[in-house]
């Protein structure tokens, strides 16, 4: 269902954050969209006002999630919805992280904000064939202790799923905070890998995934081995709305996640 | 191929035949005609509405309907449409959405049946187009189905060029002025003393069998070499070119050309350009619901990435400059579109140039941004070789 809409329920709504909610979805009949793999997105349809891209934040067999954090129309109508509401979904679209290719070596997952949401699929996956991976580190930013999502989910990897690297920082601290504060690059002297066989796989606002890569790149990361995940605004999410073009790179197509050896040459250049 | 022809010469009878043929085989039959001051595309109820005796005269930002004596009626150049008006129309109904009282949503595809076209009178540059706009719109992963459809039933008759205009520059881009494939029939115009005739030939079966269903002529040498050469004469009279230099990587290379600051400095970034570009395939999408809030739509229409709200992300939008916004135009036309459609996205029609308000030029811009490339090449070898620093060469 790449064209038109395929109406699914929403089964559950966990608040994550002030602004920030998880749909849960479930097909509404027998048809459901294809398998979505972790780093793909759906296009999601709010009755009446609109669509917009949404990665997955995770993968069952029967449901399939979106985090969703309010800034605009869209993303508000889908916020105020409760169980039992209908949405609809197209997809899945895009390029997806492609953990398998980083068998034997280190991960290091890096996200700031909202930009954890599209990289749980990932950490899940890895968590669940923690034999075929090195050390797998995730490092993590929020705007304050309130906005950090999945916070939970986070010390439930640590304490039982053998997450053994997992860092958070917030921009600005809190009453009760006594963790790190400060931008999450910072992180990275924290983090345990060999920058010669390490995949990096980095999701957040545009600022944050240049200063992490290029710092991974000082620290001896091949370019390509680090996976960035971009976002632009799409209309059509198969290619031919025209919107989502970075460069030569359209991103519903090509991306949305890409290596960095792709996308460090454009986002250098400003307003492209 | 028995009953058909690949080959003849048409009159004005002939022309006249085909689209009582094109329409009695249930097809809209759609070509220049003549209103609003200009050579505008419309359906044809015959080929009396087509541009007998008009010409064009055109300049960046001009563009005038001259007669002319000879009642020729395919010497006019590019006019403002171009047939994406009918292949990738401007607003279409993708699906409807309907909300039941127990909450359920119905989501249903709502495609209008599509129009069994016949174009006639398409130039080289315009088949170019089409070419193009078939790959972007249907030779990738995902297909527009839309498109596909009125794509797929289209019978395409070109008409080759022999009155290029002074904004033309199709053989720069290799798009023209001569028909070589695309089309199902391809006539060339011909009026000399021996008369008004058409030089016609098959591209297709079926345009052959179309063809052999006219009143024609067998092709006489006489006809067939004057139409070869009115059509090779009108690739000496192109009005510009694009400088001979690969464009592709003259854009790449060009990314933080100071000529942006320029041609910002007169683009009123309306959009014209991209409304009447036979390839600009941008859309957006409207979700609209009626009174009841209970039945909702999805409409496509052109867009334009002159437009602000093109690029917008959370925060705002990504090209906020008239300068990054015409450099994505450009940019994309003549180099990124190599990497996302496998071509170019110009086929040299002019229309960019002839329809911009402010006769901005496509062809200008690409030489000043090459003179202006070269020059800093020159000066970077001149600094490698007198100041004796090991810099990498600039990449080419």
């Amino acid at each position: 269902m790449t064209d038109v809409p395929l109406p699914y329920r929403v089964i559950r709504v966990n608040r994550e954050t002030a602004d920030t909610v998880t749909l849960v979805l479930a097909p509404t009949g027998p048809a459901t969209l294809a398998p979505f793999a972790p780093g793909q997105f759906a296009m999601v349809y709010a009755f009446g006002v609109g669509e917009i891209p949404v990665s997955v934040s995770r993968i069952d067999r029967h449901a399939l999630r979106h985090t969703i954090r309010s800034v605009g129309a869209v993303s508000a109508a889908l916020c105020a919805l409760r169980p039992g509401s209908r949405v609809g979904l197209r997809g899945p679209f895009g390029t997806g992280w492609e953990l398998d290719r980083a068998a034997g070596q280190d991960l290091l997952v890096v996200a700031g904000g909202i930009g954890l949401a599209p990289l749980r699929p990932l950490v899940l996956d890895a968590l669940a064939a923690r034999h075929r991976y090195g050390q797998l580190n995730l490092l993590v930013g929020a705007r304050s202790p309130g906005d950090l999502l999945y916070a939970q989910q986070l010390r439930f990897w640590t304490a039982h799923r053998g997450l053994r690297h997992c860092a958070v920082t917030v921009d600005r601290s809190a009453d009760g905070w006594w963790g790190h504060v400060g931008l999450v690059t910072t992180l990275l002297n924290h983090a345990e890998f060999a920058p010669d066989s390490t995949t990096a796989y980095l999701c957040g606002p545009e600022v944050m995934i240049r200063a992490t890569a290029r710092d991974l790149v000082h620290r001896g990361l091949p370019a390509q081995r680090i996976r960035v995940s971009l976002e632009r605004n799409m209309r059509c999410a198969t290619g031919h709305c025209g919107h989502c073009q970075l460069g030569g790179v359209l991103l519903c197509r090509d991306g949305p996640v890409i290596g960095w050896d792709r996308a460090d040459p454009l986002l250098s250049v400003r307003e492209l | 191929m028995a009953g058909s022809t690949a080959t003849a010469v048409l009159d004005r009878n002939g022309l006249d035949a085909l689209v009582k043929e094109l329409t009695a085989q249930g097809r809209t039959v759609v070509g220049p005609t003549v209103r609003d001051g200009a050579v505008v595309l419309a359906e044809l109820a015959s080929a009396d509405r087509l541009p007998w005796g008009w010409g064009t005269r055109v300049e960046a930002g001009r563009y005038r309907l001259v007669p002319r004596e000879d009642g020729a009626v395919f010497a006019h150049t590019a006019g403002p449409q171009s047939w994406k008006a009918f292949l990738h129309p401007q607003r279409e109904q993708l699906w409807s959405a309907d909300r039941g009282s127990d909450g359920s949503l119905s989501i249903v595809e709502e495609r209008a049946d599509p129009a069994s076209y016949a174009f006639l009178g398409v130039r080289p540059c315009d088949l170019r187009a089409i070419a193009v706009q078939d790959r972007v719109l249907t030779g990738g992963r995902f297909q527009d189905s839309g498109y596909a459809a009125r794509r797929t039933g289209a019978f395409l008759i070109a008409a080759e060029c022999t009155e290029p205009g002074a904004t033309c520059f199709c053989v720069s881009m290799g798009s023209g002025p001569a028909a070589d494939t695309g089309f199902d029939l391809a006539l060339t115009e011909v009026v000399d003393d021996a008369g008004h005739r058409f030089f016609a030939r098959a591209g297709s079966t079926a345009g052959a069998e179309v063809l052999s269903g006219l009143p024609h002529r067998p092709p006489d040498p006489g006809t067939e070499a004057a139409a070869h050469d009115a059509v090779e004469a009108a690739r000496d009279r192109m009005g510009r070119a694009m400088p001979p230099v690969s464009l592709r990587d003259l854009m790449g290379e060009s990314l933080e050309a100071s000529r942006w600051d320029d041609v910002a400095a007169r683009c009123l970034t309306c959009g014209n350009c991209t409304m009447v570009c036979p390839t600009c395939f941008c859309t957006t999408t409207e979700d609209v619901t009626d009174l009841t809030g209970d039945h909702a739509e999805r409409w496509q229409r052109w867009d334009s990435c002159f437009d602000l709200d093109f690029s917008h992300l959370h925060g705002g939008p990504v090209r906020a400059t008239p300068r990054s916004r015409y450099r994505q135009w450009l940019t994309h036309k003549l180099s990124t579109w190599y990497e996302q459609f496998g071509s170019s996205g110009c086929v040299g029609c002019g229309r960019c140039i002839t329809w911009c308000p402010v006769g901005i030029d496509i062809t200008e811009e690409a030489a000043a941004l090459h003179d202006e490339l070269a020059a800093r090449l020159r000066q970077e070898e001149e600094n490698d070789e007198g100041g004796g620093d090991d810099r990498k060469e600039p990449e080419r």
